[in-house]
């Protein structure tokens, strides 16, 4: 066995690579990362199915490329247009397949006053029912019988489906001895601009304060004529939307998605929320770029086999020195 | 009658909280129910506001039976609350607070809606002295002044205060007394729950007393405040 050598060489001589491919991806972690913070802040629940949200948005996001007639020699202005249309599409879908979720695998239970295990173990079965369907998904339009229409769509439901074209990359500027590209900037720059509306929509817009009262404090929102069944409904649409432009930008990235693809990004952006300060939109945004960056900057020194360690043990560290994470607990309480 | 509750029972699990309460509020006065800790004051505000449900019995608001309309309906046709432990928004501003207070109204970009403001602000002076600090920072007095004028931004016509004068200083609960008497003079109904019996029963019109769940005395202020019984059980040596 070699000894875990640290890679200071390769991590100062790559620095603003790593750190800017960092933030794209910890960008990502962020939206969806919001997702599970806002129903944690409202109901005091993990929301396990929230990366099978997400998961749904990469494939809108593929079968919308698909069928905008995307092909290996899609490039320019045309990709351009055919991602926006792909990322009002997965946001959408994404949205969709959250109130699916509030409706079928929560309202029932919430209204029952069930115990919080139950939602929780009502969340782990709907996150496996959400996915196999995707992974299903050749069988079951052979059920129906769609087959023939959809072929393209359903075949190799378990394996990896990829962009028809290679997302090509332009250099725009340097940052140190790294070139920043085009996708770079787009991924950071519209998921900071998404995060700031919906900042200033739970902070000014009526409803947000009516998000933010449930939060706080559930019974006094109800005197108040807040009807709590519509912002729970509103924080999982809300969630959905951002998971869903999460999805796309991931596309944007990575190119590729499979049925099961939500579960390691659920699994991180679920940390990055907790590292924030679970409840805590603004946690979720430094929770998400912290470690898409210590991330990258940790396989870089130990190695990329050990990136997902890297996250993990990260999280240990926060949570021992801040248990309430980075900005501290709770959508409603001293911070939003 | 604005509001009306006729033979209420309500339950926690299998412990009944009250039992067949039945009294009626008048439009324009001040009713108060005074009763011992866990006679079932604070229920009975609760379901009328719609927090608990009702296992039998009405409750009829301005003549519509509203026993099984959701909590959030309930301000929209008047009736507001200010909550026991004064349930105020810990995480947003004075300001904020009150403008959570008037969420279910329609006319939040009206001068009436403004003029509410300064309504609250000229009965609770400090509040405006306040308005940008956050909530959860104020004194208890304070807390209990915001969770009042908050009740109040939603204009109703009823409004249910439970023991607003909890934990302040004598000096305080005099000045919240008073309140209490220029809401009513502003044209506000109002139900109090008080733990201060003597100064409750020497404002309110009429009066009811709460025991393990039922009423058993009602009258008015003046009444209450002569009879023995009461005078025993509530008023101690104070008055
Ligand atoms: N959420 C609850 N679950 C179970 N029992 C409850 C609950 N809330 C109140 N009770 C019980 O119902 C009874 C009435 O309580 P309530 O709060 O209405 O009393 P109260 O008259 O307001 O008393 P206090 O003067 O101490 O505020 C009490 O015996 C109390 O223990
Ligand atoms: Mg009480």
């Amino acid at each position: 066995m070699h000894a875990l050598a640290l890679n200071f060489d390769f991590l100062f001589s790559n620095f603003s690579q790593l750190t800017v491919t960092g933030l794209a991806l910890g960008a990502v972690y962020a939206m969806v990362a919001l997702g599970y913070t806002m129903v944690y802040g409202v109901l005091q629940l993990i929301n396990f199915a929230h990366s099978e949200v997400f998961m749904y948005g990469t494939f809108a996001t593929l079968w919308t490329v698909y069928f905008m007639g995307g092909t290996a020699h899609t490039s320019g202005f045309a990709l351009a247009r055919m991602f926006a249309v792909a990322m009002v599409v997965a946001m959408v879908v994404s949205a969709l397949v959250a109130l699916l979720l509030e409706r079928v695998a929560y309202r029932p239970l919430l209204r029952r006053n069930s115990p919080q295990l139950m939602a929780l173990i009502s969340a782990i079965g709907a996150s496996f029912v959400l996915s196999e369907s995707m992974g299903l998904r050749d069988n079951i339009t052979r059920w129906i019988g769609l087959n023939d229409n959809f072929s393209r769509y359903v075949s190799g439901a378990r394996d990896t489906r990829g962009l028809p074209m290679d997302i090509q990359t332009h250099k725009l500027f340097p940052i140190g001895n790294y070139q920043v590209t085009n996708i770079d900037l787009i991924v950071i720059c519209c998921a900071l601009l998404m995060m700031l509306l919906l900042d200033q929509f739970v902070r000014r817009s009526r409803l947000g304060r009516g998000i933010r009262a449930v939060a706080q404090d559930p019974e006094s929102a109800a005197l108040m004529g807040v009807n709590s069944t519509r912002v729970v409904q509103l924080t999982f649409l809300l969630g959905g939307l951002m998971a869903g432009a999460a999805a796309t930008l991931y596309m944007l990235r990575i190119g590729a998605t499979r049925f099961d693809a939500g579960f390691i990004l659920g699994v991180k952006a679920f940390t990055a929320a907790v590292m924030g300060g679970i409840g805590n939109l603004r946690g979720a945004l430094v929770g998400g770029l912290v470690l898409g960056v210590a991330e990258n900057w940790g396989s870089a020194l130990v190695g990329t086999q050990w990136k997902d360690v890297v996250a993990f043990v990260l999280l240990v560290v926060i949570l021992l020195f801040r248990p309430t994470g980075i900005l501290g607990e709770s959508l409603g309480k001293a911070r939003v | 009658m604005l509001l009306e509750v006729e033979g209420l029972c309500v339950n926690y699990g299998h412990i009944e909280a009250i039992r067949d309460i039945s009294f009626s509020v008048a439009e324009g006065e001040i009713t108060t129910l005074i009763g011992a800790n866990g006679a079932g004051k604070t229920t009975t505000l609760k379901t009328i506001s719609g927090l608990r449900k009702v296992r039998e019995g009405r409750i009829v608001f301005d003549g519509k039976d509203i026993t099984n309309v959701p909590p959030f309906e309930r301000v929209k046709l008047g009736i507001s609350q200010s909550p026991e432990g004064r349930g105020i928004f810990p995480g947003m501003t004075v300001r904020e607070n009150l403008d959570m207070g008037a969420y279910a109204r329609r006319d939040r970009k009206t001068a009436a809606y403004r003029e509410d403001f300064d309504r609250v602000y000229q009965l609770f002076p400090r509040l405006q002295e306040r308005v940008s600090q956050t909530a959860g920072t104020l004194s208890g007095g304070e807390q209990q002044m915001l969770a009042m004028g908050r009740a109040l931004m939603a204009r109703p016509r009823l409004v249910l205060l439970d023991e607003p004068s909890m934990g302040l200083a004598p000096r305080l609960i005099q000045q919240i007394f008073s309140i209490i008497a220029e809401i009513k003079a502003q044209g506000t109904t109002v139900l109090l729950v008080e733990q201060n019996a003597a100064q409750a029963l020497r404002r309110a019109d009429q009066a009811h007393v709460l025991e393990t769940g039922e009423i058993v005395r009602s009258g008015t202020g003046e009444e209450l405040s002569g009879d023995e019984a009461v005078k025993a059980a509530y008023l101690g040596g104070d008055v």
